[in-house]
């Protein structure tokens, strides 16, 4: 079971068998809780999502960056970046392994 | 937005389905990942990001209010890598907050001058 990965279509397929709803509509439904969350993001809200985790918005400052490859000296703009934490209830899971 | 309050915003958008349908359908996805990465698998969402897991090898810790050493095990800990789009909306080239979001602010190939966002070497990119 290891390396898999888990795409929309998993998700849709979960959402379809746990709701009686058709393949579609669960395919769109996935689709919009994505994007209101990143809307929400985008306005720089933090999400919480309990014992999931939170997302939070975080500014970073203006720095000196340099191109690895040619060793040139690149100004990165101050820019907002999206950092995930995660609960306890999703680290303990993790760490217990698969018990579903 | 807490996820009760992303319950109410799905639940707005779709008038027809019961709220706790709609409460079933955001923890299952919610539980899906969660599911996912405790078998150590990956979730790729496309346009949104990807959760993996990070395997930590066991280290020596030190109990910082006595010093004394405490042995940490191996441990694997969530991991979310922002996908290409979000991280684009997020810096909708305005830098205005609030202007994301009507599905016309993704900036992926801004105008040339925005040098090393340009992502090289990521193919993996999503």
């Amino acid at each position: 079971m290891k390396g898999k990965t888990v795409t929309r279509a998993d998700l849709s397929e979960a959402v379809y068998q746990e709701v009686g709803l058709s393949r579609n509509e669960s395919a769109e439904l996935v689709d919009s809780v994505l994007e209101e969350i990143s809307m929400a993001l985008t306005k720089g809200e933090s999400v919480k999502i309990s014992s999931f985790g939170s997302f939070l918005v975080r500014m970073k400052g203006e720095r000196v960056g340099r191109n690895p490859k040619t060793g040139e000296e690149v100004p990165i703009k101050p820019r907002r970046v999206l950092v995930f934490r995660a609960s306890h209830v999703l680290k303990d899971r993790v760490n217990k392994g698969a018990s579903s | 937005m807490t996820k009760s309050e992303l319950i109410l915003r799905i639940g707005a958008l779709n008038p027809h389905l019961y709220h706790r349908d709609v409460e079933r359908i955001v923890t299952t996805i919610f539980e899906e990942i969660t599911n996912a990465l405790a078998r150590r698998d990956r979730v790729e969402l496309r346009g949104f990001g990807a959760f993996s897991v990070k395997e930590r090898d066991a280290r020596k810790g030190r109990n910082p209010r006595t010093g004394e050493t405490v042995a940490v095990e191996e441990k694997v800990v969530p991991f979310f890598k922002t996908g290409k789009e979000l991280r684009d909306r997020l810096n909708g080239r305005s830098d205005v907050p609030g202007t994301g979001g009507d599905g016309n602010t993704l900036t992926s190939a801004a105008s040339g001058d925005a040098g090393l966002h340009k992502e090289s070497g990521n193919p993996g990119g999503n």
